[in-house]
This record gives structure tokens, C-alpha cells and sequence, in this order.
């Protein structure tokens, strides 16, 4: 079930040939061309609404209306013949109620493999304990998943993603809704497997802390603006066509910073404001003053 | 041992014996599925439905099984397909189709008053009426189901717990659930004498939860909630002889009784950890209380 080897070594792994996809209504992507090189560490970054998953989804399949081909591996990806690669799906979206043991979640991503036989074989187990191992949280296969800490539960669902030996990681905001030392962890990790070999696409609105340390990075809203180095492409205007808001951005020693001007504009309008307020009280006193004798009261 | 051996000698009580056993492990088994899906809901509505059903059977002269069956199957996949519409909560759908369906049975009943009895027996259950037909339907079923949930395990396991992800990694989603429905009519008709269209729900309910508190991991909650069901049954089987008191009740009953002692144990044995005994320590910076005034 693993992706299969690229004839041509030029193919890239992943490419969108002019897709424009979505679901009921409007399409979320519009006429995409994409490719993404086996080996390489992507990020997709956007607004909220801007199809970074859905871009995700339809290099599954996942997606019900696909105009255009998308192809992993050099195959046509269709809702009847998915690609096999690994999805770690937001750590919010997962039910940790649910009576599930780190190992009975891992297992479920092999679960295509002896697909009718209920139980683990001894095998699966021990390969199940070595993932969990190379993940660094051997040891944790018979506890409950709410048990254990955020860069854990992460390293739970890589597990699941990569227990099927996937060519492709696909994550979708694995750094939303942790806290920073478990976001550095999680990209450290993902870092050393992309450093043997793993090919992975995250989505992310994390611009500082996740796209800019990204070798290569997407921008999306409802089509692609831009992709390249985060380094040559965070400019104002990519980042501004991209989220339609005023970003600025700041370069200093080989660091990118990105800072959202709208404080200052939402500043400086507050200011104007009081000023506005106060210019018509100043108004309204000397009005006083001089027309007193007209009668009229203050008006509101 | 005359208290467990005497009754064996009435053969109604041998099969009422058998069908309990067996009914009370089919809707453990399946009733984890319905609480973790949190479909408790549609377990209750069904039921109703296939009430409906099985009144329409009766006037029209058909076979119960197969007119109960069907109508539930069909009243399942159109909860499904109704409560897939956004803009009609799932709950909504079930109460319409599900009460619905049941208006029907009580209308046809009240049209021609001639079948009380057996009018009480869907809704209560009447285990002493089980006959070697019942019995059969009902060891299908349950076999039918145990082998469903073994060969689609993995499946079933995947969707259940994350039903956006599962798809994604290649299971068919509508299949799974199809047969699930399925498996849920059947369960639901097979049940139907034995505990009654009223409690039904449940005895795929208690069980289940009650293997929810006892253990974390899905493959143990399983096991854990089908002997919980089949020895409900059977115990239940014998206080309902004793007792002279309604089987269906006297099953409910038991697991309700077992869940509430569960539910005790399992919050008493929770204790408190460690850190929680030990007085907190001020933090240097904090002022003697004396200087507050």
C-alpha cells in the first residue's frame, strides 16, 4: 500500500495540474499548479477559508469535486484509488474520551493490512513498539491517550500517519492549539524525519513560529499567490495579497518577522477617534459660550 | 442448586433462558458502538420504529421478522440520509421517522383491538412466549453481528473513533455504516420479545457504559460490556422466575443496579493523588496574614 517508486525521477512526488476543487458551492482552490519534490518539508499558509486542508484533502482523495488532475507517485489520485500516505489530523478535532490506548490508535492506521482479522499480530505489535520507540515515547503503547502530554498525543497520530510506512506526511495544523515548547518539539521531530527521507506537507497560520523556519513555503487564498523560500517570498505584498490585510515585514540578521499592522491602524483610529471627540466637545463648550442667549439646549 | 436447576425442567424457561443469554451479550456487543457513536438516541427511536413495522406486519399477515426488519432497516438509513441534511438536527430526524412509525402500530392497534396481547408483548417483552423460531432468529442475529464486528473490527474501531479521519485512510464510510444500520435493525427485532420495545434501549446502553468506567481500552470495553449483557440475562432470567417479575424489567434492572455499583466503586477508587494530601507551602513572597488587616 506504499506509495510507488517514481519512474522518472524528475516526476515530483505530488503534482496539481490545474485543479479547482472544493465542496458544495464555490471552490475552495481555484486552478492550482503545484508540485512537491519527494524529500522536501512544505508548508501551506493562508487565512482562515483560504484551502490550505482542502489542498491537504485532495492529495487523499478526500475532496468530492476535483476539476483537473492530481497525481502522487505518478498515479491519478480519485476518491476510488487514494494514495497511501500518512495524515496527522488536528490534535483539537480528536475525541480523548474515546476508550482508545495509544497502541489501538496506532494500529488503526495499519488497519488496510489483514484488514478482516480483528486482533494484532505479534509482529504488528512489536513493529507498533518500535515506531513508538523511534517517536520517543516507547513505553506509553497500553496508556490511554488523555494520559499523556500535548508533543505525546502529537507523536501518537505521526505514529498512526507512519505505521503504514507512507512516502508522505500530511499534517493539518499540527502546531494549533499546543503550547510552544510542544510546537518546537513537533517541528524538531518532523525536521529529523525529513532529514531521513519523509517527504511532508503541514498547513499552518503560524507565520513566525512555523512557516518562516519552513525551507519552503505556499501561500494560498483560494488559489496560490506565491511559493518559494520564506525568506524571498514573506514580502509585504505577497503576505498582504495573501491574508488581504497589512503586514510588514521586518528582516534583521537573517531573522523574518512578521508584524500585523492592523494594531497600529486600529491605534491610530482609536486615537483619531478621541481626537474626533474631543475637537467637537472643544466645538460644543465654545458654542455654548457664544450662543447662550439663543436658547437650545446642548443637543445630542 | 434446586433454585438453579429446578426451573430447567419447564422448556420455556430452558429457551426464554438461551434468548436472554444471548440477547442481553448481542446489545452489550453492539451497544458499545452505540454509546461511543452516541447513538443512544436512534437505539430507542428504532426500537419504536420497528414497532410500527412489526403492526403493519401483523395486519397485512406477514412474518414479524420480516416486516419488523425491514421496516427498521429502511427507518435506519433514512435517519441517516435525514440527519445528513444540514439544516435538520440529527435528534429532530429520529424523533419525526421514529415516533411517526410508532403512531402507525398504535394507530392500526386502536383501529382493530384485537391483538392486546400481543400489543403488550412488543412493548414489554414476554420472554415466556419465546418460541424455537424466536430462538433461532435470535442465535443468527447474534452470530450474525459477533461475526459483522470481528471482520469489519478495524473499521468499525477506525470510523467510530474518528469518523472525518477514516475515510481519508481508505474505509468506505457508507458501506461500514450501511451494514451497521443493519446490524442495529436486527439487533433491535431479535431483542423485541425478550425485553420489550420500551427497554430496549436500554440494555444497549447500560451495559456498555458500565464497561466504559472499568476500563480505557476499546478491545477490553468490548468484551467487558457483552459479559456484563449475557450475564444480565441470565441472572435476570432467574430473579424474573423467582420474583414472578417481568423479565425485560428484571434485566434492566440488574443493569442498572450493576451500573450504579460501578459507578461507586470506580469514584471511591479514584483517589486523590499524592500531592493533594500534603499541605501547600507559602511562597516566600507571601505576607503573614497578620499584615493584611
Amino acid at each position: 500500500m506504499s506509495v510507488a517508486p517514481r519512474a522518472d525521477p524528475l516526476e515530483p512526488l505530488v503534482r496539481f495540474d490545474h485543479v479547482t476543487c472544493g465542496y458544495d458551492g464555490e471552490p475552495a482552490i481555484r486552478d492550482l499548479d503545484l508540485s512537491i519534490a519527494g524529500g522536501a518539508f512544505v508548508g501551506i499558509v493562508g487565512p482562515s477559508g483560504a484551502g490550505k486542508t482542502t489542498i491537504l484533502r485532495a492529495i487523499v482523495g478526500a475532496v468530492p469535486r476535483v476539476q483537473g488532475t492530481v497525481t502522487v507517485g505518478g498515479e491519478a489520485v480519485t476518491s476510488r484509488s487514494m494514495p497511501a500516505v500518512g495524515w496527522v489530523p488536528q490534535l483539537e478535532t480528536v475525541d480523548w474520551q474515546f476508550p482508545a490506548t495509544v497502541r489501538e490508535v496506532v494500529l488503526m492506521g495499519a488497519w488496510s493490512q489483514r484488514r478482516w482479522q480483528a486482533w494484532a499480530t505479534r509482529s504488528e505489535r512489536q513493529r507498533v513498539d518500535r515506531l513508538l520507540d523511534r517517536l520517543g515515547i516507547g513505553g506509553l503503547a497500553d496508556r490511554h491517550i488523555r494520559e499523556l502530554s500535548g508533543g505525546q498525543q502529537q507523536r501518537v497520530f505521526l505514529a498512526r500517519a507512519m505505521i503504514g510506512d507512507p512516502a508522505l506526511l500530511l499534517l493539518d495544523e499540527p502546531t494549533s492549539g499546543v503550547d510552544l515548547k510542544t510546537r518546537d518539539d513537533i517541528l524538531h521531530l518532523l525536521a529529523d524525519l525529513n532529514g531521513e527521507g519523509m517527504t511532508i506537507v503541514l498547513t499552518t497560520h503560524e507565520l513566525n513560529t512555523v512557516a518562516a523556519h519552513l525551507p519552503w513555503v505556499v501561500c494560498v487564498n483560494g488559489r496560490l499567490i506565491a511559493e518559494g523560500d520564506p525568506d524571498e517570498i514573506f514580502t509585504s505584498d505577497v503576505l498582504g495579497r495573501t491574508y488581504g490585510a497589512d503586514l510588514r515585514v521586518v528582516r534583521q540578521d537573517g531573522i523574518v518577522l512578521i508584524a500585523d499592522a492592523a494594531p497600529h491602524r486600529l491605534r491610530d483610529a482609536l486615537r483619531h477617534r478621541h481626537d474626533g471627540f474631543e475637537h467637537a466637545h472643544h466645538e460644543h463648550e465654545g458654542r455654548d459660550h457664544t450662543h447662550s442667549d439663543a436658547g437650545g439646549g446642548p443637543r445630542p | 442448586m434446586t433454585i438453579l436447576t429446578e426451573p430447567f425442567s419447564f422448556e420455556f424457561f430452558r429457551q426464554g433462558l438461551i434468548a436472554s443469554l444471548l440477547v442481553g451479550a448481542l446489545c452489550g456487543m453492539l451497544g458499545v458502538y452505540v454509546i461511543l457513536r452516541r447513538m443512544s438516541y436512534i437505539g430507542h427511536g428504532l426500537s419504536h420504529s420497528v414497532f410500527g413495522g412489526a403492526v403493519i406486519g401483523y395486519v397485512a399477515s406477514l412474518n414479524f421478522y420480516v416486516a419488523a426488519g425491514l421496516w427498521g432497516f429502511f427507518s435506519a438509513l433514512l435517519i441517516n440520509a435525514t440527519a445528513r441534511r444540514r439544516k435538520i438536527g440529527a435528534d429532530a430526524a429520529i424523533g419525526i421517522i421514529t415516533t411517526a412509525s410508532f403512531a402507525i402500530g398504535v394507530a392500526l392497534i386502536s383501529k382493530t383491538r384485537s391483538f392486546t396481547r400481543n400489543f403488550e408483548a412488543a412493548l414489554f417483552g414476554n420472554i415466556l412466549g419465546v418460541t424455537t423460531t424466536d430462538l433461532i432468529v435470535v442465535t443468527v442475529v447474534t452470530l450474525g453481528v459477533a461475526a459483522f464486528i470481528l471482520l469489519f473490527y478495524k473499521r468499525l474501531l477506525f470510523m467510530t473513533f474518528d469518523p472525518e479521519v477514516a475515510p481519508i485512510y481508505g474505509i468506505n464510510i457508507g458501506v461500514v455504516d450501511s451494514l451497521f444500520a443493519l446490524a442495529m435493525a436486527a439487533t433491535i427485532v431479535a431483542s423485541i420479545n425478550v425485553v420489550g420495545v420500551t427497554l430496549i434501549a436500554a440494555t444497549l446502553v447500560i451495559p456498555s457504559t458500565t464497561a466504559r468506567l472499568l476500563t480505557d481500552s476499546f478491545a477490553r470495553m468490548l468484551v467487558v460490556s457483552t459479559v456484563i449483557g449475557a450475564v444480565a440475562g441470565v441472572v435476570g432470567m432467574y430473579v424474573s422466575y423467582w420474583f414472578d417479575i417481568s423479565s425485560g424489567a428484571t434485566i434492566v434492572l440488574l443493569e442498572a443496579a450493576a451500573f450504579a455499583v460501578t459507578l461507586f466503586v470506580t469514584t471511591v477508587a479514584r483517589r486523590r493523588p499524592s500531592w493533594a494530601d500534603q499541605p501547600i507551602a507559602p511562597l516566600a513572597r507571601d505576607r503573614p496574614a497578620d499584615d493584611l488587616g
